[in-house]
């Protein structure tokens, strides 16, 4: 389980994060929806402790992230995995280097096991006998699904997927979202994917929370987000020009210039 | 016109943008030295820095010395043939590139080789969030970074130097050997009588800290760089202006202590 309470971001004089609250039961994908720029990523890198907040607390399985040392953290950190936006694969490493690179920096194991747990994480995401690729002769919907690989190599509780489907075409996208339905009733894992695919966030969420200015204004299921009254998630998820979003951004960030 | 109040404001960022900088540096240096006695060690990793750093800098190590011994043979010569003293370019040549000319050329010449390299490819992992994937398979980016190659380049710029003094030495004895018309044995003699160990010792050690300077600048201005392409770009050059800064007044200070050690 996930638990956010009244976190606070400011980033380069921003009010990115602004008492943003929100809980993640186990085994549920919940999607984070928002704007480009509106804090998404930020909020996963505090889950995973990369960044830490002005204020607010972030609990994950019960232990307060904000609180851990660094040894602590690090036993934490391996049981989440996130999928970045690009890949994030290592330049300088193979497909089948960075796959197991978590196994390969924290766990002995032998070298047949490894080489074992590398392509089996390679067939969950439907890219077996690649290993001696490099990431630069990858397309970038096979980077993702290699980034993929790498997270499931480890065998995480948590995923934490970040724009999964943006930057790759209509088709890779939806094999995808197919891929994150599929690994979490496979592997029963929490998931968090930010997106602002509507298409993605209503396949694959058990639940969405929309963030807006900061703070969650609306979480439900996807039929509630659908079908919710409120302005500002009735523009976002429509793909409005015109509406709350739009006409309050500028004296939003006018009024939070520190 | 400046205004006064504007002329020290900008003066105050500077200082404080100076600070910044030196204070980082420091952080990431008392850091990266720290985590070289921590577990686990990853011996190929360090190996393969030395590969990169050391081993394939060789060539261009070699003809920079090699023309630098031409070079300063040549200019020697240009004086010592009009007072009938040309036997002592060997000892001069000598004296000066193990002292001065290796270990700064040599610096220079990694910083602009190595540095600039390990800059760009750190900053790409920046912008690319490589490193946060890093921090996010519990792996310390200044332990996977930076400790390997600032203990390679500590380890590889003593024996570049080295090398390159062998080299630059060559060059000069071509040319006094082969267009001054020395002979070789007294060539080699009288430099072998120039050298003192202490020659040897205060030209090397230095080189140590040079290492240090451009592993850490290196690496501090790639963990730094902000926005994309020009971002990399921008920290590469700033990478290698401010090691060579800093190669250089950390010379003139060994220089100046080395003066009143071994007198």
């Amino acid at each position: 389980m996930i638990e956010i309470k009244s976190l606070h971001k400011i980033l380069g004089g921003h009010k990115v994060l602004n008492g943003l609250s929100l809980e993640i039961e186990k085994g549920i994908t919940c999607v984070v929806i928002g704007r480009s720029g509106c804090g998404k990523s930020v909020l996963l890198k505090h889950i995973v402790g990369i960044m830490k907040p002005d204020s607010g607390q972030v609990f994950v399985n019960g232990e307060e992230v904000t609180k851990l040392n660094d040894h602590e953290l690090n036993r934490l950190r391996l049981k989440m995995g996130m999928v970045f936006q690009g890949g994030a694969l290592f330049d300088s490493l193979t497909v089948g280097e960075n796959v197991g690179f978590g196994l390969i920096e924290h766990d002995h194991i032998n070298q047949k096991e490894l080489l074992h747990r590398i392509e089996d994480s390679l067939a969950l995401v439907g890219l077996s006998g690649i290993a001696n690729l490099m990431p630069s002769e990858l397309s970038g919907g096979m980077k993702k699904r290699v980034s993929l690989a790498r997270v499931l190599c480890i065998k995480p509780d948590i995923i934490f997927y970040d724009e999964p489907t943006t930057g790759v075409d209509p088709i890779t996208a939806d094999s995808i979202n197919d891929l994150i339905i599929e690994l979490h009733d496979k592997l029963k894992v929490t998931a968090i994917v930010v997106t602002h695919d509507m298409t993605s966030a209503y396949k694959v969420g058990d639940k969405i929370a929309m963030l807006y200015q900061g703070k969650i204004i609306a979480e439900g299921a996807p039929k509630e987000i659908k079908h919710s009254d409120n302005p500002v998630v009735h523009q976002f998820i429509n793909g409005l020009a015109k509406g709350p979003i739009t006409e309050t951004v500028e004296p939003f960030r006018m009024n939070h210039i520190v | 016109m400046i205004s006064p109040e504007r002329y020290f404001v900008n003066f105050g960022q500077k200082v404080l943008v100076f600070l910044y900088f030196f204070g980082g540096m420091t952080t990431l240096a008392v850091r990266s030295i720290y985590l070289i006695f921590v577990p686990p060690f990853k011996k190929d990793r360090l190996i393969e820095q030395i590969k990169g750093a050391g081993f394939d800098s060789l060539p261009i190590v070699s003809l920079v010395a090699l023309f630098i011994g031409f070079i300063f043979a040549l200019q020697t010569a240009y004086f010592m043939q009009r007072i009938g003293s040309e036997i002592y370019i060997a000892s001069l040549v000598a004296l000066s590139l193990v002292r001065e000319l290796g270990p700064v050329i040599t610096a220079l010449v990694v910083a602009g080789r190595v540095g600039a390299s390990i800059t760009a490819e750190i900053g790409t992992m920046q912008v690319t969030e490589q490193i946060d994937a890093l921090e996010t398979f519990a792996t310390d980016p200044v332990k996977y970074l930076v400790t390997p190659r600032l203990l390679a380049l500590c380890i590889v710029l003593p024996l570049l130097t080295l090398y390159a003094d062998a080299v630059g030495i060559f060059g000069s004895y071509l040319i006094c050997v082969y267009r001054l018309g020395i002979s070789s044995a007294l060539y080699m003699k009288v430099t072998w009588e120039a050298l003192l160990y202490k020659d040897l010792f205060t030209g090397t050690f230095k080189t140590i800290f040079f290492g240090m300077i451009i592993a850490i600048v290196s690496c501090y201005e790639g963990f730094n760089v902000q926005g994309g392409a020009e971002g990399v770009g921008k920290a590469t050059m700033h990478s290698v202006v401010k090691s060579f800064i800093l190669i250089i007044v950390a010379d003139c200070f060994f220089t100046a202590l080395f003066y009143f050690i071994f007198p």
